[in-house]
């Protein structure tokens, strides 16, 4: 017993500090992640939470600059930029794919900007390492009660704005026809997105982060039909993979080629792909008492319909 | 609603007032008016209690934006609307809605019976907590409507005869006075589409629910039509069939000569030149509206 678990524990695991803290963060941020992901994806604004990991690069990059905690940066650009990307069109699928890409490509140019100052005139040269894939390991203690706090707030938005969000989703009109605030539900639900990626841009860094936003939620929309479940599922989806990847990074450090371990990022990213592929290849559970599989797309209407006037 | 003119608001508050009892629905001189274009020009008509209404017109008449109106999602430049007497954003809570057909992911993990109970509570904030009288509530109005056998299927998933029905008991379910459909005909086959209409008709008797639908085909409706609102270049005339679906009415709606022909108990309208009338953009202006 011991053996397999010193076999899947290396020694020193459950003593170690910046583990404690890698699977407190980490945890955190997963869960976040999952369950706003499974927003993200009901709404189909997976792209627009990729853009916001991507512009989060420019807020991460430009506190090494300013001397602020990198979550900061992150949620604080996230932020703004779910905010113009509002303002400069996002209701409209058009339009919105449109504004996303063009507040995307302006972001990426700042953090180029940010990340060539940040090697060349201050001597932060881990910094675009840091950013871009993360730093679970090496994150202080002091970061905690932030992580806490933009969790927290993430969180909030969802659980508040559950039902009018899903309304919302499934047609913006018949929500605002019940009264819902569409524009503003949008909003606040992007926000929660930009705190999401913030807090997993911040332990498996700004390029992987949208894998913990859509993969998890992906994965539990393909076993589940419920929305409350699809978001808990997901949430605990994604704190499993981090969770299993802090642990295999922590495994890796004799692996070679440089036996100084392989990046936890790089497992979480590989744990999310497996489960989601398993879960495509589990069967769709039907419900009881209807046999027949619900029509694919295209044959709707004649077999379907018969059934109707049984 | 709000950019009445002073004198005709007073008039109208009266009207209301004394309309309140007897109408469900009071569409009283609306018109809207976008970029300079007038999509509709002076509508007026109104519904009684449990009657079923069709609003017919061809694509581009301003069926939808009429709709929206009455939902109080596009103001209209002026005119008046009240459900149930209410003039204003009360009014929502007495409408029932479903949309013109809608795109849904077949993914989306969202059950039959969850977008059901939306209707009941899905403007609400917070967490809904499973209690059993909603639960029942919710089974009671799929079976009404005839979606029991798929209510835990993904509402994706289903097809579109089933997604009108889940629809329909999406907007019922929070007891309504009216209901308003937007083309809930289009995109079903025939067998499908008068299983839907008969399903309105029963409702509409049952429960005592005004019906408000549109259609850019009038012929599936004529059995269990009660009145008819008819729209042409943005201008409307409304009665009971045999007054509005005539030569002389509709003629003088669309401000040139159509013939009305009955066939075996359907309606063709056709236009003078022997085409089919269903083009939109004819000439909006014409002299106004008969019938009213």
């Amino acid at each position: 017993m011991t053996a397999i678990l010193n076999a899947v524990f290396a020694p020193g695991f459950f003593g170690s500090a910046p583990v404690h803290l890698a699977l407190l963060t980490g945890g955190v941020a997963a869960f976040v992640s999952g369950a706003v992901g499974a927003f993200a994806v009901l709404r189909g604004q997976s792209y627009a939470g990729h853009a916001l990991a991507d512009i989060s690069v420019t807020g991460g990059s430009g506190s090494y600059l300013v001397g602020i905690s990198p979550l900061l940066g992150f949620a604080g650009i996230g932020v703004l930029a779910a905010a113009v990307m509002d303002m400069v069109g996002i209701r409209r699928p058009r339009g919105r794919d449109l504004a996303t890409g063009i507040v995307r490509g302006a972001g990426l140019g700042l953090a180029a900007l940010f990340l060539f100052w940040d090697t060349t005139h201050t001597s932060t040269t881990g910094a675009a390492v840091t950013v871009l894939f993360g730093s679970m390991f090496t994150l202080s203690p002091a970061v905690v009660p932030l992580v806490i706090g933009c969790a927290v707030v993430a969180l909030a938005i969802i659980v508040i704005l559950a039902r009018p969000l899903l309304l919302s989703s499934v047609s913006p009109d018949l929500a605002a026809a019940r009264g819902v605030g569409v524009r503003a539900v949008g909003l606040m639900c992007l926000i929660a997105i930009a705190l999401a990626v913030s807090l997993s841009a911040l332990t498996i860094g700004t390029i992987l982060s949208t894998a913990l936003l859509v993969g998890p939620a992906a994965t539990a929309m393909r076993l589940t039909r419920r929305p409350g479940r699809a978001a808990v599922g997901a949430a605990l989806l994604g704190v499993a993979v981090t969770w299993g990847g802090i642990v295999l990074a922590y495994d890796s450090f004799p692996w070679p080629p440089s036996h100084d371990g392989w990046p936890v990022s790089f497992f979480v990213v590989a744990l999310t792909l497996v489960c989601y592929v398993l879960a495509q290849l589990a069967p769709q559970r039907r419900p009881a008492g209807r046999a027949t599989p619900a029509p694919a797309e295209t044959g709707r209407s004649g077999a379907a319909e018969f059934r109707m006037g049984e | 609603m709000s950019s009445n003119a002073p004198a005709r608001a007073a008039t109208t508050a009266a009207a209301t007032a004394a309309a309140a009892d007897a109408e469900v629905l009071d569409v009283d001189g609306v018109t809207v008016r976008i970029a300079g274009r007038d999509i509709l020009r002076d509508v007026t008509f109104s519904i009684g209690p449990g009657q079923f209404t069709g609003l017919i017109g061809s694509n581009g008449a301003g069926k939808t934006t009429l709709l929206r109106v009455i939902l109080g999602l596009q103001a209209p430049t002026s005119g008046t609307v009240s459900v149930g007497g209410e003039r204003h954003a009360a009014r929502k809570g007495l409408i029932g809605y479903v949309p013109q057909k809608i795109q849904l992911d077949p993914d989306m993990p969202v059950r039959a019976r969850d977008l059901v109970g939306l209707g009941l509570d899905g403007h609400r904030f917070g967490l809904s907590l499973p209690r059993r009288g909603r639960r029942q509530q919710v089974d009671e109005m799929l079976r009404a409507v005839g979606a029991a056998a798929f209510a835990d299927e993904r509402v994706g998933q289903l097809s579109g005869g089933e997604q009108q029905r889940v629809m329909i008991a999406h907007a019922l379910i929070s007891s309504p006075r009216l209901l308003l459909l937007d083309e809930p005909l289009a995109n079903l086959d025939i067998s499908s589409a008068q299983e839907i209409i008969a399903l309105l008709d029963r409702i509409s008797s049952e429960r005592g629910i005004s019906v408000l639908i549109s259609a850019h085909e009038m012929n599936p409706l004529l059995p269990v039509m009660d009145t008819v609102v008819y729209l042409a270049g943005g201008r409307a005339a409304s009665g009971t069939t045999s007054e509005v679906v005539r030569t002389e009415v509709l003629s003088a709606l669309y401000g040139h000569h159509v013939d009305v022909i009955r066939v075996h108990g359907r309606v063709l309208v056709i236009a003078g030149g022997g085409d089919a009338l269903d083009i939109p953009g004819l000439d909006p202006c014409a002299e106004p509206g008969p019938s009213r």
